[in-house]
């Protein structure tokens, strides 16, 4: 006969108000089975834990029951409890007598709350019965990280993570690591120069001797699980040898074709062979194949040709590398909405209507114009620029229905600019509300309105058009309740921060989630802010949604610990609630493998004794098993069962009610 | 091929020259708009709350009686077009309002019509090429501003007619007449719409900005689709030339009178003399009258 305790919580009043726990103990203890049953005030306090592991003792209890809160609350608690009082914490079951009942019902007679927690306490007694230990699952660690993405986030969670004496790769799409935060011009609040603070990171990173740098690479295929994943890298072929290139340039001096340059939005123009930024680092150019004659078409060849130490090579393959790795840090950032989806704001049909990116290049000493707020349509200066916030962002009609956080903030910080580098030019702000939250922040916006002259407005432009070379801006004026024209030289939206365009496929091939604009999901928006619900896989930065500069090192610092702590021991122990196979009746359907979205399944082959194989078996990795069950449903011949919720024990648990 | 036809109270009564023109070209295009046996007033306005259901009845009521004569709808009147099409769709997609508009009108309609403007009859029926080969008189020479107003375009997930921030579709019809097209800023902003009725001063101001930036785009007539947009457009042009130094007043027709004149149909067919501002000088000035 087993014996077992069962222990009723009051929460307070959050149990007690609608449930008498007195009474539903009392019933427990006429169960057979059940040799202590009590109510206790707060369970989870120190004293109700000691009164937990005392009863354990006093009473030789071989299970334990805590009819309490929901177990993602405590269930924790409760096991470590038992675990240290002597018994295997897989015997302590879970009621959830709070926020499946006592919170849902209203009635303060206590009858059906109370009637209630007496069935669902019955129950889990039920199914405890026909729990059996379980021992936890250690799983060996790779000591190695993969940063998916090269921009601030991912190049400080690589810094951190080497630093903490663990190899580290960064892998990165572009020529480039440095990612958006390179194309600033300064940064808010502090105004201080972008590349200056950037720089010395990306340097500090390609000189890590436990850092390695993949540029112009994508991730191509993930295998594995939590401290064993297999990664397949695909590094973009880039025409020049890495190892000997020495960086001088020449090839892209010499170079005679040139296209728009991506990282100058346009802007301006770059060479075939290029590197996208001066400080680029690697500091090695790619040749843009799709443009360059001598692939594409057998001629010219220039590069080659001046090439010093000869590292120009046009055969050269993309190449697959296989790197087995502990974990992955995903830090893929942003781009932003592209501006021809307005269409109100004449951005495609009016030169002078831009991004507020194409005005950090514009105001940015190494951009196209070398630093000179110029207009892109004659090269003039403009003497007003009116500045249209939330183009797209708060829309849910024509763009997203979410906050792009950071465009209050660097409008601001352009309009200061603006009047630092212009005179006596003139700035008008369009706003919907100025978010200005953050340290330093609302004064960092009053400054640009009382001393740098920004105009704000508070209202939405309904249309720009251009006359006689002006840009003509409509408005409303919510506060005067006017409508107002401005005849801007230059505009400037404010687009919105979207997901990268192939954020859904990355997200498949690491099976993290995303949501319906292609954000990814954190494990929990509160308390696990940087976990994704695959174990292993943790993210930073933009690719979770908008965030400035301090939240994205923040959170590149954050996975990295995360990394660090998964790293600190040699072996990790996780639940052993995963699925397993019987071997007898196991029929080798495969059922099982299509359907575990896991894909935690493996072909396990049987030998007999001369050491052939004499048939195939379904064989559950544990590494990789989330123990969600969709394997135990698929599984015809019912060979498959769930460790801790075993067909027997939920029948059981049925049986009861 | 005869196409079930909506004219709307405004082209029987002001904006006959719309419906005669409208009936002319199409003869010479080669379709016939084969007017409903029996129609009411389409209500004039689309109801901004969704449980205004009375004001649908009557929209419901020229659509259930269109679906007897066929599966096809046109219309020519932007404001009639706007109620008729949005009507169309809560009825198609809405399932509770659909029961309870045919019980108010006593019919069994399931929103099944397609409601096409006769502009997309003549762009993805008939195709804007085989208008441009049907031109027996090319406009050469004709500085035609497109005025689009609201009604036509707006609200883009309802209307879907063009781009309704940056339209095409008449200024394609007008290039295949062999005019030059005027683009000017203001060819998708409101006239006044009903405040012609309460607030002149509204109107004025608004046809009038509409008006002085086609003209200083170089437009010697506006073109529209729309009876209302026209009415004020032509009202108001006597107070906005007094206001406005140096402003000359310009015919304002609609789309179906430049298509029947491009098409050789004979000027009595298409109700330029019942222009408020005669375009007929300016035709005869460039030698298309």
């Amino acid at each position: 006969m087993p014996r077992i305790g069962v222990f009723v919580c009051q929460c307070g009043n959050n149990i007690a108000a609608t449930v008498d726990t007195k009474k539903v103990a009392e019933e427990m203890k006429n169960l057979p089975g059940v040799v202590f049953a009590c109510d206790y005030k707060f369970m989870c306090s120190s004293p109700g834990q000691d009164m937990l592991k005392n009863a354990i003792k006093d009473n030789k209890l071989d299970g334990v029951i805590v009819s309490a809160c929901s177990p993602h609350m405590h269930e924790k608690t409760f096991r470590k409890a038992c675990e240290s009082a002597g018994l295997n914490p897989y015997q302590c079951e879970i009621t959830n007598i709070r926020e499946q009942c006592s919170w849902v019902h209203h009635d303060k007679t206590k009858k059906a709350g109370t009637l209630k927690s007496a069935d669902l306490t019955r129950m889990t007694i039920e199914r405890l019965k026909k729990n059996k230990p379980l021992a936890k699952i250690k799983i060996p660690v790779k000591k190695k990280a993969i940063v998916i993405g090269g921009g601030i986030a991912g190049i400080q969670a690589a810094l951190d993570i080497a630093e903490g004496g663990v190899d580290v790769i960064i892998v990165e799409k572009e020529p480039s690591i440095g990612g958006n935060m390179a194309r600033l011009s300064e940064t808010f609040p502090t105004m201080d120069c972008s590349q200056c603070i950037l720089t010395p990171k990306m340097v500090e990173a390609e000189l890590h001797e436990r850092i390695t740098l993949y540029t112009y690479s994508e991730i191509e295929k993930v295998d594995g699980y939590i401290g064993n994943f297999t990664v397949q890298i695909r590094r973009k072929s880039k025409y020049v040898d890495e190892e000997r290139c020495t960086g001088c340039g020449e090839c892209i001096e010499k170079c005679p074709f040139k296209v728009d340059s991506a990282f100058e939005l346009g802007m301006t123009k770059r060479k075939v062979i290029y590197t996208p930024f001066p400080q680029s680092v690697p500091n090695v150019p790619v040749i843009d194949a799709p443009n360059c004659t001598k692939i594409q078409k057998d001629k010219c060849g220039v590069c080659a040709i001046v090439c010093g130490p000869k590292c120009i090579d046009f055969k050269m393959e993309d190449k697959i590398v296989t790197v087995e790795a502990g974990a992955i840090i995903v830090a893929t950032g942003y781009q932003l909405m592209p501006n021809e989806r307005f269409g109100e704001y004449g951005y495609g049909r009016i030169k002078d209507v831009i991004s507020g990116m194409q005005f950090e290049r514009l105001a940015s000493a190494s951009g196209p114009t070398g630093g000179e707020i110029k207009r892109p349509s004659d090269g003039k200066v403009p003497r007003s620029v009116v500045f249209i916030q939330c183009a797209g962002s708060r829309d849910e009609k024509k763009g997203v229905s979410y906050c792009s956080k950071v465009c209050c903030m660097y409008t601001a910080k352009h309009t200061m600019l603006y009047s630092h580098k212009v005179h006596h030019g003139q700035s008008y702000v369009f706003y919907m509300d100025i978010r200005a939250g953050g340290k330093r922040y609302e004064e960092f916006v009053r400054r640009a309105i009382e001393h740098d002259n920004a105009m704000y407005l508070r209202g939405r432009v309904s249309r720009v058009y251009e006359r006689d070379g002006k840009v003509l801006v409509q408005g409303a004026d919510t506060l005067s309740g006017n409508q107002v024209e401005i005849e801007a030289d230059m505009v400037v939206l404010a687009t919105a921060i979207i997901s990268r365009d192939g954020a859904d496929t990355l997200a498949q091939k690491l099976s993290i989630g995303y949501d319906k604009y292609k954000f990814y999901n954190e494990y929990h928006p509160k308390l696990k802010p940087v976990e994704t619900v695959t174990a292993g896989i943790f993210l930073a930065g933009t690719c979770m949604g908008p965030m400035d500069i301090p939240d994205s090192v923040a959170q590149g610092s954050a996975a990295a610990s995360k990394v660090l702590s998964l790293f600190s021991a040699d072996e990790m122990t996780r639940e052993p609630i995963t699925a397993i196979v019987n071997k007898v009746t196991c029929n080798s359907c495969w059922d099982c493998l299509t359907a575990c979205p896991y894909s935690a399944i493996e072909r396990d082959a049987v030998k007999n004794r001369q050491g052939v194989i004499t048939k195939w078996l379904a064989k559950v990795n544990e590494g990789v098993c989330q123990g969600c069950g969709v394997c135990v449903a698929a599984c015809r011949s019912k060979s498959i069962d769930l460790r801790g919720y075993t067909d027997e024990q939920v029948f059981a648990a049925i049986n009861a009610f | 091929m005869k196409i079930p036809y909506y004219p709307g109270c405004t082209l029987n009564t002001v904006a006959k020259d719309f419906d005669l023109s409208a009936k002319t070209s199409a003869l010479a295009m080669g379709f016939e708009l084969a007017e409903l046996p029996q129609w009411n007033c389409c209500g004039a306005t689309f109801p901004l709350t969704p449980d205004n259901i009375i004001a649908l009845t009557a929209p419901a009521k020229v659509l259930s009686n269109a679906r007897l004569a066929g599966d096809t709808l046109t219309t020519l009147c932007s404001v009639c077009y706007n109620v008729l099409k949005r009507t169309n769709k809560v009825i198609r997609d809405d399932k509770e309002r659909r029961s309870t508009i045919n019980g108010f009108i006593e019919a069994d309609y399931d929103g099944s019509l397609n409601i096409i403007h006769f502009l997309e009859i003549l762009r993805d029926r008939i195709g804007f090429e085989k208008v441009k080969k049907a031109v027996k008189k090319p406009l050469n020479g004709l500085k035609a501003a497109s005025y689009y107003g609201c009604m036509l375009l707006r609200p883009f997930e309802d209307m879907g007619i063009d781009d309704s921030e940056a339209p095409m579709i008449m200024e394609n019809l007008v290039t295949a007449l062999g005019a030059e097209p005027v683009t000017f800023p203001n060819k998708i902003e409101c006239c006044g719409a009903h405040l012609a009725m309460n607030n002149e001063d509204i109107v004025t101001r608004l046809s009038g900005n509409v008006m002085t930036s086609a003209v200083n785009s170089g437009a010697e007539i506006i073109v529209t689709t729309c009876p209302l947009c026209h009415y004020n457009l032509e009202k108001s042009q006597p107070k906005v030339a007094e206001s406005t130094p140096g402003y000359k007043n310009v015919p304002i027709v609609y789309f179906t009178q430049l298509l029947g004149l491009a098409l050789g149909q004979n000027e009595a067919g298409l109700g330029f003399d019942k222009n408020q501002w005669d375009a007929r000088p300016l035709l005869k000035k460039k030698g298309l009258l």
